[in-house]
Protein backbone atom coordinates (compact mmCIF):
# COMPACT_ATOMS: atom_id res chain seq x y z
CA UNK A 1 0.00 0.00 0.00
CA UNK A 2 1.01 3.33 -0.51
CA UNK A 3 2.27 5.93 2.01
CA UNK A 4 -1.00 7.68 1.39
CA UNK A 5 -3.15 4.38 1.78
CA UNK A 6 -0.83 3.77 4.94
CA UNK A 7 -1.99 7.08 6.33
CA UNK A 8 -5.59 7.31 5.34
CA UNK A 9 -6.01 3.32 7.30
CA UNK A 10 -4.79 4.78 10.32
CA UNK A 11 -6.41 7.71 10.51
CA UNK A 12 -9.90 5.81 9.69
CA UNK A 13 -8.88 3.36 12.15
CA UNK A 14 -7.10 6.18 14.86
CA UNK A 15 -10.89 7.62 14.78
CA UNK A 16 -12.70 4.47 15.07
CA UNK A 17 -10.20 3.73 18.28
CA UNK A 18 -10.72 7.19 19.57
CA UNK A 19 -14.42 7.07 19.84
CA UNK A 20 -13.98 3.29 21.20
CA UNK A 21 -12.30 4.70 24.50
CA UNK A 22 -14.56 7.46 24.67
CA UNK A 23 -16.86 5.18 24.79
CA UNK A 24 -15.44 2.43 27.29
CA UNK A 25 -13.99 5.21 29.45
CA UNK A 26 -17.61 6.96 29.80
CA UNK A 27 -16.65 10.17 28.21
CA UNK A 28 -19.49 9.65 25.95
CA UNK A 29 -22.50 8.49 27.53
CA UNK A 30 -23.65 4.58 26.92
CA UNK A 31 -27.45 5.87 26.54
CA UNK A 32 -25.94 8.03 23.89
CA UNK A 33 -23.29 6.24 21.67
CA UNK A 34 -22.49 2.43 21.96
CA UNK A 35 -18.23 1.78 21.64
CA UNK A 36 -17.98 0.75 17.45
CA UNK A 37 -16.88 -2.62 18.50
CA UNK A 38 -20.05 -3.26 20.24
CA UNK A 39 -21.65 -1.84 17.27
CA UNK A 40 -20.09 -4.15 14.45
CA UNK A 41 -21.38 -7.21 17.18
CA UNK A 42 -24.73 -5.74 17.40
CA UNK A 43 -24.57 -5.27 12.94
CA UNK A 44 -23.31 -9.16 12.81
CA UNK A 45 -26.56 -10.94 14.96
CA UNK A 46 -28.60 -8.60 12.73
CA UNK A 47 -27.69 -9.84 9.66
CA UNK A 48 -28.48 -13.03 11.18
CA UNK A 49 -31.52 -11.92 11.77
CA UNK A 50 -35.18 -12.45 9.11
CA UNK A 51 -36.79 -9.40 9.51
CA UNK A 52 -33.81 -7.67 8.99
CA UNK A 53 -32.82 -8.92 5.78
CA UNK A 54 -36.18 -8.42 4.94
CA UNK A 55 -35.70 -4.90 5.70
CA UNK A 56 -32.49 -4.90 4.12
CA UNK A 57 -34.00 -6.84 0.70
CA UNK A 58 -36.85 -3.97 0.87
CA UNK A 59 -34.65 -1.35 1.19
CA UNK A 60 -32.23 -2.68 -1.80
CA UNK A 61 -34.59 -3.29 -4.41
CA UNK A 62 -36.32 -0.23 -3.58
CA UNK A 63 -33.16 1.96 -4.05
CA UNK A 64 -32.33 -0.04 -7.08
CA UNK A 65 -35.68 0.73 -8.86
CA UNK A 66 -35.10 4.53 -8.09
CA UNK A 67 -31.80 4.59 -9.32
CA UNK A 68 -32.57 2.71 -12.69
CA UNK A 69 -36.02 4.74 -13.08
CA UNK A 70 -33.85 8.08 -12.59
CA UNK A 71 -30.99 7.25 -14.45
CA UNK A 72 -33.12 6.22 -17.72
CA UNK A 73 -36.04 9.19 -17.39
CA UNK A 74 -32.81 11.62 -16.91
CA UNK A 75 -30.99 10.53 -19.85
CA UNK A 76 -33.90 10.88 -22.18
CA UNK A 77 -35.04 14.23 -20.69
CA UNK A 78 -31.28 15.24 -20.65
CA UNK A 79 -31.42 14.04 -24.98
CA UNK A 80 -34.96 15.62 -24.99
CA UNK A 81 -33.80 19.18 -23.42
CA UNK A 82 -30.96 18.93 -26.14
CA UNK A 83 -33.01 18.77 -28.90
CA UNK A 84 -35.19 21.79 -28.13
CA UNK A 85 -33.46 24.49 -27.14
CA UNK A 86 -36.20 26.50 -26.54
CA UNK A 87 -37.49 24.08 -23.83
CA UNK A 88 -34.04 23.74 -22.57
CA UNK A 89 -33.48 27.71 -21.99
CA UNK A 90 -37.06 27.67 -19.91
CA UNK A 91 -36.23 25.16 -17.50
CA UNK A 92 -32.83 25.59 -17.13
CA UNK A 93 -32.67 28.26 -13.96
CA UNK A 94 -35.09 24.98 -12.49
CA UNK A 95 -32.42 22.67 -13.22
CA UNK A 96 -29.71 24.86 -11.71
CA UNK A 97 -31.61 25.71 -8.34
CA UNK A 98 -33.15 22.19 -7.73
CA UNK A 99 -31.40 20.75 -5.50
CA UNK A 100 -31.39 23.51 -3.38
CA UNK A 101 -35.00 22.50 -2.75
CA UNK A 102 -35.81 20.09 0.08
CA UNK A 103 -37.17 17.15 -2.44
CA UNK A 104 -38.30 15.26 0.40
CA UNK A 105 -40.91 17.74 1.42
CA UNK A 106 -43.41 16.09 -1.55
CA UNK A 107 -42.82 13.09 0.54
CA UNK A 108 -46.41 13.66 1.83
CA UNK A 109 -48.10 14.60 -1.29
CA UNK A 110 -46.38 11.43 -2.94
CA UNK A 111 -47.74 8.80 -0.24
CA UNK A 112 -51.35 10.64 -0.67
CA UNK A 113 -51.04 9.71 -4.18
CA UNK A 114 -49.57 6.46 -4.63
CA UNK A 115 -50.72 5.03 -1.21
CA UNK A 116 -48.53 3.94 1.86
CA UNK A 117 -46.47 1.04 0.66
CA UNK A 118 -43.23 1.15 -1.62
CA UNK A 119 -43.89 3.00 -4.61
CA UNK A 120 -43.66 6.69 -2.87
CA UNK A 121 -39.99 5.21 -1.93
CA UNK A 122 -39.29 4.51 -5.33
CA UNK A 123 -40.74 8.14 -6.60
CA UNK A 124 -38.87 10.30 -4.15
CA UNK A 125 -35.16 8.38 -4.53
CA UNK A 126 -36.02 8.32 -8.36
CA UNK A 127 -36.88 12.40 -8.04
CA UNK A 128 -34.04 12.67 -6.03
CA UNK A 129 -32.12 11.45 -8.85
CA UNK A 130 -33.20 11.96 -12.18
CA UNK A 131 -31.96 15.67 -12.13
CA UNK A 132 -28.52 15.17 -11.96
CA UNK A 133 -28.81 12.60 -14.46
CA UNK A 134 -30.04 15.32 -17.20
CA UNK A 135 -27.76 17.87 -15.98
CA UNK A 136 -25.25 15.73 -16.90
CA UNK A 137 -26.18 14.23 -20.06
CA UNK A 138 -26.41 18.23 -21.04
CA UNK A 139 -23.15 18.52 -19.90
CA UNK A 140 -21.84 15.23 -21.74
CA UNK A 141 -23.54 16.50 -25.45
CA UNK A 142 -22.83 19.57 -25.00
CA UNK A 143 -19.54 18.81 -24.94
CA UNK A 144 -19.27 16.94 -27.98
CA UNK A 145 -16.64 18.08 -30.52
CA UNK A 146 -18.08 19.69 -33.31
CA UNK A 147 -15.69 18.22 -35.71
CA UNK A 148 -17.02 14.84 -34.29
CA UNK A 149 -20.50 15.37 -35.42
CA UNK A 150 -18.90 17.19 -38.97
CA UNK A 151 -16.47 13.83 -39.70
CA UNK A 152 -19.82 11.65 -38.95
CA UNK A 153 -22.06 13.65 -41.60
CA UNK A 154 -18.88 13.66 -43.87
CA UNK A 155 -19.02 9.56 -43.86
CA UNK A 156 -23.02 9.77 -44.05
CA UNK A 157 -23.75 8.09 -41.19
CA UNK A 158 -27.05 7.90 -40.55
CA UNK A 159 -28.96 10.48 -37.17
CA UNK A 160 -29.02 6.65 -36.07
CA UNK A 161 -25.48 5.37 -36.27
CA UNK A 162 -24.36 8.78 -34.96
CA UNK A 163 -25.94 9.06 -31.95
CA UNK A 164 -24.72 5.36 -30.89
CA UNK A 165 -21.48 5.77 -32.56
CA UNK A 166 -20.31 8.69 -32.13
CA UNK A 167 -22.07 10.97 -29.98
CA UNK A 168 -22.78 7.95 -26.77
CA UNK A 169 -19.27 7.37 -27.04
CA UNK A 170 -18.26 11.12 -26.48
CA UNK A 171 -20.99 11.48 -23.85
CA UNK A 172 -19.34 8.89 -21.63
CA UNK A 173 -17.46 10.20 -19.58
CA UNK A 174 -19.98 12.53 -18.15
CA UNK A 175 -22.82 9.96 -18.03
CA UNK A 176 -20.70 8.04 -15.92
CA UNK A 177 -20.66 11.13 -13.31
CA UNK A 178 -24.58 11.11 -13.89
CA UNK A 179 -25.39 7.71 -12.99
CA UNK A 180 -22.68 7.98 -10.23
CA UNK A 181 -24.60 11.41 -8.57
CA UNK A 182 -27.81 9.69 -9.28
CA UNK A 183 -27.16 6.51 -7.23
CA UNK A 184 -26.04 8.48 -4.18
CA UNK A 185 -28.84 10.96 -4.06
CA UNK A 186 -31.48 8.20 -5.04
CA UNK A 187 -29.97 6.41 -1.86
CA UNK A 188 -30.35 9.39 0.53
CA UNK A 189 -34.45 10.15 -1.10
CA UNK A 190 -34.80 6.22 -0.36
CA UNK A 191 -33.75 6.11 2.88
CA UNK A 192 -34.87 9.50 4.21
CA UNK A 193 -38.37 8.65 3.01
CA UNK A 194 -38.20 5.42 5.08
CA UNK A 195 -37.17 7.48 8.27
CA UNK A 196 -39.71 9.94 7.69
CA UNK A 197 -43.52 8.01 6.88
CA UNK A 198 -42.45 4.53 6.27
CA UNK A 199 -44.46 1.24 6.24
CA UNK A 200 -41.33 -1.02 6.19
CA UNK A 201 -37.09 -1.03 5.19
CA UNK A 202 -34.04 -0.57 7.51
CA UNK A 203 -34.92 3.47 7.66
CA UNK A 204 -37.77 2.23 9.48
CA UNK A 205 -36.25 -0.24 11.41
CA UNK A 206 -33.41 2.14 13.05
CA UNK A 207 -36.48 4.69 13.78
CA UNK A 208 -38.76 1.86 15.57
CA UNK A 209 -35.23 1.04 18.14
CA UNK A 210 -34.86 4.96 18.46
CA UNK A 211 -38.08 5.23 19.78
CA UNK A 212 -37.58 1.78 21.66
CA UNK A 213 -34.41 3.35 23.07
CA UNK A 214 -32.80 -0.35 21.62
CA UNK A 215 -28.75 1.22 21.10
CA UNK A 216 -27.69 -1.90 19.94
CA UNK A 217 -30.06 -2.33 17.47
CA UNK A 218 -30.06 1.25 16.32
CA UNK A 219 -26.36 1.54 16.24
CA UNK A 220 -25.77 -2.11 14.57
CA UNK A 221 -28.32 -0.95 11.48
CA UNK A 222 -26.66 2.30 11.11
CA UNK A 223 -23.58 0.55 10.71
CA UNK A 224 -24.44 -2.14 8.34
CA UNK A 225 -26.48 1.15 5.99
CA UNK A 226 -23.30 3.25 6.96
CA UNK A 227 -21.12 0.41 5.65
CA UNK A 228 -23.23 -0.65 2.71
CA UNK A 229 -23.83 2.84 1.35
CA UNK A 230 -20.15 3.52 1.28
CA UNK A 231 -18.90 0.73 -0.28
CA UNK A 232 -21.46 1.58 -3.14
CA UNK A 233 -20.27 4.57 -3.35
CA UNK A 234 -16.53 3.77 -3.34
CA UNK A 235 -17.18 1.69 -6.16
CA UNK A 236 -19.00 3.94 -8.32
CA UNK A 237 -16.45 6.71 -7.45
CA UNK A 238 -13.56 3.81 -8.51
CA UNK A 239 -15.38 3.19 -11.58
CA UNK A 240 -16.13 6.67 -12.80
CA UNK A 241 -12.18 7.15 -12.24
CA UNK A 242 -11.18 4.60 -14.45
CA UNK A 243 -13.79 5.65 -17.13
CA UNK A 244 -12.51 9.09 -16.86
CA UNK A 245 -9.02 7.92 -17.12
CA UNK A 246 -9.72 5.42 -20.04
CA UNK A 247 -11.37 8.68 -21.88
CA UNK A 248 -7.74 10.52 -21.06
CA UNK A 249 -9.51 13.40 -18.63
CA UNK A 250 -7.18 12.20 -15.76
CA UNK B 1 -39.85 39.17 -24.91
CA UNK B 2 -39.76 35.51 -26.56
CA UNK B 3 -38.12 34.52 -23.51
CA UNK B 4 -40.64 36.03 -20.98
CA UNK B 5 -43.66 34.82 -23.48
CA UNK B 6 -41.70 30.92 -23.10
CA UNK B 7 -41.42 31.29 -19.73
CA UNK B 8 -44.79 32.24 -19.14
CA UNK B 9 -46.09 29.19 -21.40
CA UNK B 10 -44.45 26.98 -19.18
CA UNK B 11 -46.08 28.31 -16.00
CA UNK B 12 -49.12 28.07 -17.24
CA UNK B 13 -48.47 24.87 -18.80
CA UNK B 14 -47.22 23.10 -14.91
CA UNK B 15 -50.49 25.40 -13.85
CA UNK B 16 -52.47 23.30 -15.80
CA UNK B 17 -51.06 20.07 -15.13
CA UNK B 18 -51.44 20.37 -11.67
CA UNK B 19 -54.96 21.07 -12.14
CA UNK B 20 -55.56 18.17 -13.93
CA UNK B 21 -53.31 16.08 -11.96
CA UNK B 22 -55.13 17.22 -8.78
CA UNK B 23 -58.63 16.38 -10.56
CA UNK B 24 -57.44 12.61 -11.34
CA UNK B 25 -56.18 12.62 -7.80
CA UNK B 26 -58.23 14.52 -5.44
CA UNK B 27 -58.31 16.02 -2.41
CA UNK B 28 -56.79 13.90 -0.41
CA UNK B 29 -53.55 13.93 -2.03
CA UNK B 30 -53.47 17.15 -3.47
CA UNK B 31 -55.31 20.76 -3.24
CA UNK B 32 -55.69 22.49 -6.33
CA UNK B 33 -53.70 25.52 -7.24
CA UNK B 34 -56.18 28.21 -6.09
CA UNK B 35 -56.65 26.30 -3.24
CA UNK B 36 -53.01 26.35 -2.20
CA UNK B 37 -52.54 29.97 -3.39
CA UNK B 38 -55.75 30.82 -1.08
CA UNK B 39 -53.49 28.95 1.98
CA UNK B 40 -50.39 30.46 1.23
CA UNK B 41 -52.15 34.18 1.09
CA UNK B 42 -53.37 32.77 4.74
CA UNK B 43 -50.33 31.42 6.21
CA UNK B 44 -48.29 34.68 5.25
CA UNK B 45 -50.81 36.79 7.18
CA UNK B 46 -50.43 34.83 10.35
CA UNK B 47 -48.40 35.71 12.90
CA UNK B 48 -47.57 31.46 13.80
CA UNK B 49 -46.23 31.17 10.79
CA UNK B 50 -43.66 34.13 10.98
CA UNK B 51 -42.50 32.89 14.51
CA UNK B 52 -41.90 29.58 12.95
CA UNK B 53 -39.73 31.56 9.72
CA UNK B 54 -37.98 33.23 12.77
CA UNK B 55 -37.56 29.62 14.42
CA UNK B 56 -36.07 28.27 11.18
CA UNK B 57 -33.81 31.18 10.19
CA UNK B 58 -32.10 31.26 13.31
CA UNK B 59 -31.09 27.58 13.52
CA UNK B 60 -30.33 28.14 9.03
CA UNK B 61 -27.69 31.06 9.90
CA UNK B 62 -26.35 29.30 12.65
CA UNK B 63 -25.67 26.32 10.54
CA UNK B 64 -24.43 28.58 7.30
CA UNK B 65 -21.92 30.46 9.53
CA UNK B 66 -20.65 27.03 11.22
CA UNK B 67 -20.46 25.03 7.61
CA UNK B 68 -18.79 27.98 6.19
CA UNK B 69 -16.66 28.80 8.80
CA UNK B 70 -15.55 25.48 9.54
CA UNK B 71 -15.24 24.41 6.08
CA UNK B 72 -13.32 26.86 4.83
CA UNK B 73 -10.46 26.18 7.91
CA UNK B 74 -10.82 22.93 7.10
CA UNK B 75 -10.24 22.80 2.92
CA UNK B 76 -7.86 25.30 3.13
CA UNK B 77 -5.93 23.49 5.92
CA UNK B 78 -5.86 20.28 3.44
CA UNK B 79 -5.83 22.09 0.43
CA UNK B 80 -1.99 23.25 1.61
CA UNK B 81 -0.79 19.97 1.64
CA UNK B 82 -0.66 17.61 -1.10
CA UNK B 83 -0.39 14.93 0.63
CA UNK B 84 -3.04 15.65 3.14
CA UNK B 85 -5.76 16.07 0.02
CA UNK B 86 -4.72 13.45 -1.42
CA UNK B 87 -5.48 10.96 2.40
CA UNK B 88 -8.85 13.08 2.57
CA UNK B 89 -10.06 12.82 -0.49
CA UNK B 90 -11.64 9.57 -0.84
CA UNK B 91 -12.83 9.82 3.06
CA UNK B 92 -14.54 13.19 2.32
CA UNK B 93 -16.08 11.96 -1.06
CA UNK B 94 -17.24 8.90 1.19
CA UNK B 95 -18.58 11.07 4.21
CA UNK B 96 -20.34 13.65 2.01
CA UNK B 97 -22.41 10.60 0.38
CA UNK B 98 -23.96 9.52 3.26
CA UNK B 99 -27.26 9.70 3.83
CA UNK B 100 -27.10 11.79 6.99
CA UNK B 101 -30.47 11.50 8.05
CA UNK B 102 -29.57 8.05 9.41
CA UNK B 103 -27.33 10.23 12.06
CA UNK B 104 -30.63 11.87 13.44
CA UNK B 105 -30.80 9.65 16.14
CA UNK B 106 -27.39 10.00 17.45
CA UNK B 107 -27.55 13.95 17.07
CA UNK B 108 -30.71 14.11 18.98
CA UNK B 109 -29.04 11.91 21.76
CA UNK B 110 -26.30 14.15 21.79
CA UNK B 111 -27.82 17.09 21.56
CA UNK B 112 -31.36 16.67 22.54
CA UNK B 113 -34.49 17.92 21.00
CA UNK B 114 -34.09 21.74 20.46
CA UNK B 115 -32.12 24.50 18.52
CA UNK B 116 -28.85 22.57 18.98
CA UNK B 117 -29.74 19.34 17.13
CA UNK B 118 -31.29 21.48 13.94
CA UNK B 119 -28.00 23.79 13.70
CA UNK B 120 -25.81 20.28 14.08
CA UNK B 121 -27.99 18.93 11.60
CA UNK B 122 -27.76 21.66 9.16
CA UNK B 123 -23.84 21.75 9.75
CA UNK B 124 -23.65 18.35 8.74
CA UNK B 125 -25.49 18.55 5.66
CA UNK B 126 -23.62 22.07 4.55
CA UNK B 127 -19.87 21.61 5.60
CA UNK B 128 -18.64 19.13 3.50
CA UNK B 129 -19.32 20.59 0.01
CA UNK B 130 -17.08 23.43 1.46
CA UNK B 131 -14.46 21.68 3.08
CA UNK B 132 -14.12 19.72 -0.51
CA UNK B 133 -14.60 22.61 -3.03
CA UNK B 134 -12.46 24.52 -1.19
CA UNK B 135 -9.51 21.86 -1.00
CA UNK B 136 -10.10 21.41 -4.68
CA UNK B 137 -9.43 25.36 -5.11
CA UNK B 138 -6.93 25.68 -2.82
CA UNK B 139 -4.90 22.77 -4.66
CA UNK B 140 -5.56 23.81 -7.99
CA UNK B 141 -3.99 26.99 -7.74
CA UNK B 142 -0.63 27.51 -10.36
CA UNK B 143 2.55 26.71 -8.23
CA UNK B 144 3.87 29.72 -9.85
CA UNK B 145 1.55 31.68 -7.86
CA UNK B 146 2.54 30.18 -4.61
CA UNK B 147 6.24 30.65 -5.38
CA UNK B 148 5.61 34.22 -6.04
CA UNK B 149 4.03 34.80 -2.59
CA UNK B 150 7.39 32.57 -1.49
CA UNK B 151 9.94 34.46 -3.32
CA UNK B 152 8.41 38.23 -1.34
CA UNK B 153 8.20 36.66 1.29
CA UNK B 154 4.69 36.90 2.49
CA UNK B 155 3.92 35.51 6.00
CA UNK B 156 1.60 32.57 5.91
CA UNK B 157 -1.35 34.85 6.76
CA UNK B 158 -0.78 37.18 3.96
CA UNK B 159 -0.04 34.45 1.76
CA UNK B 160 -3.65 33.17 2.82
CA UNK B 161 -5.43 36.50 2.59
CA UNK B 162 -3.95 38.06 -0.47
CA UNK B 163 -3.34 35.34 -2.67
CA UNK B 164 -4.51 31.41 -1.68
CA UNK B 165 -8.45 32.92 -1.12
CA UNK B 166 -8.47 35.21 -3.82
CA UNK B 167 -7.09 32.55 -6.65
CA UNK B 168 -9.19 29.97 -4.68
CA UNK B 169 -12.57 32.38 -4.77
CA UNK B 170 -14.46 30.92 -7.63
CA UNK B 171 -14.52 27.29 -6.35
CA UNK B 172 -14.96 28.45 -2.65
CA UNK B 173 -17.96 30.31 -4.08
CA UNK B 174 -19.23 27.32 -5.81
CA UNK B 175 -18.82 25.25 -2.68
CA UNK B 176 -20.40 27.64 -0.33
CA UNK B 177 -23.33 27.68 -3.01
CA UNK B 178 -24.01 24.24 -2.50
CA UNK B 179 -23.18 24.46 1.27
CA UNK B 180 -25.62 27.12 2.11
CA UNK B 181 -28.67 25.61 0.07
CA UNK B 182 -27.51 21.90 1.95
CA UNK B 183 -27.61 23.88 4.75
CA UNK B 184 -31.25 25.00 4.49
CA UNK B 185 -31.78 21.35 3.74
CA UNK B 186 -30.48 19.87 6.73
CA UNK B 187 -31.79 22.03 9.45
CA UNK B 188 -35.75 21.85 7.88
CA UNK B 189 -34.79 17.87 8.31
CA UNK B 190 -33.57 18.61 11.47
CA UNK B 191 -36.89 20.39 12.36
CA UNK B 192 -39.23 17.50 10.77
CA UNK B 193 -37.31 15.39 13.71
CA UNK B 194 -36.10 17.08 16.34
CA UNK B 195 -38.11 20.47 17.31
CA UNK B 196 -41.03 21.97 18.36
CA UNK B 197 -41.19 24.80 16.00
CA UNK B 198 -39.60 25.78 12.41
CA UNK B 199 -40.96 25.36 9.47
CA UNK B 200 -39.75 21.92 8.91
CA UNK B 201 -41.92 21.58 12.20
CA UNK B 202 -44.86 22.99 10.83
CA UNK B 203 -44.62 20.98 7.69
CA UNK B 204 -45.18 17.42 9.59
CA UNK B 205 -47.82 18.95 11.58
CA UNK B 206 -49.65 20.07 8.77
CA UNK B 207 -48.49 16.16 7.18
CA UNK B 208 -49.79 14.70 10.61
CA UNK B 209 -53.26 16.61 10.42
CA UNK B 210 -53.62 15.77 6.85
CA UNK B 211 -53.75 19.19 6.21
CA UNK B 212 -53.34 19.44 2.86
CA UNK B 213 -53.71 22.91 1.64
CA UNK B 214 -50.85 23.93 4.47
CA UNK B 215 -48.79 21.22 3.38
CA UNK B 216 -48.84 22.46 -0.41
CA UNK B 217 -48.74 25.40 0.86
CA UNK B 218 -45.02 25.74 2.95
CA UNK B 219 -44.11 23.43 0.21
CA UNK B 220 -44.59 26.07 -2.64
CA UNK B 221 -43.62 28.66 -0.59
CA UNK B 222 -40.05 26.39 0.45
CA UNK B 223 -39.94 25.63 -3.62
CA UNK B 224 -39.82 29.37 -4.34
CA UNK B 225 -37.37 30.67 -1.54
CA UNK B 226 -34.99 28.08 -2.74
CA UNK B 227 -35.36 28.54 -6.17
CA UNK B 228 -35.00 32.41 -5.88
CA UNK B 229 -32.34 31.97 -3.22
CA UNK B 230 -30.58 29.16 -5.49
CA UNK B 231 -30.90 31.60 -9.19
CA UNK B 232 -29.16 34.28 -6.81
CA UNK B 233 -25.92 32.47 -5.79
CA UNK B 234 -26.06 30.96 -9.31
CA UNK B 235 -25.72 33.90 -10.97
CA UNK B 236 -22.75 35.20 -8.37
CA UNK B 237 -21.13 32.19 -9.01
CA UNK B 238 -21.21 31.92 -12.89
CA UNK B 239 -19.88 35.69 -12.83
CA UNK B 240 -16.97 34.97 -10.95
CA UNK B 241 -16.08 31.51 -12.90
CA UNK B 242 -16.28 33.79 -15.89
CA UNK B 243 -14.34 36.49 -14.81
CA UNK B 244 -11.28 34.12 -13.75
Amino acid sequence: MSRVGVTRAAIVIGAIGVIEVCCRTGVINHLTMIPPSAMFVAAWHLLGMGAIQRDLLFTVTNTAAAIVIAVIAGFVAGVILNAVPRLRRIVDPLLAAYYAVPTFIFYPLLVAMLGLNRAPLIAIGAVLGVVAMTVNTLAGLDRIPRVYLRTAAAMRMSRIATALLVQLPAATPHLVTGVKLAVSYSIVGTIAGEFILSVAGLGRAMSLAYNNLDNATMYGLMLILIVTVTLINLGIYEWERAVHRRWGLR
Amino acid sequence: MNRRFDGALFTLAVLLLWELLYRVVGSAGLSSPLTTFAAVVHLLSSGAFWKNVSATADAFALAVVFSLAGGLAIGLLLGLSRFAGDVFDPILNALTAIPKITLYPVILLFFGLGMEAKVAFGTIHGIFPVIILTMNGVRNISPVVRKAARAMRLTPAQTIRTVLLPAALPEIVSGMRIGVSLALLGTLIGELFASDRGIGFMLIQSVEHSDVPTTMAITVLLFAVAVVGGMAMLRVDRRLHQGG
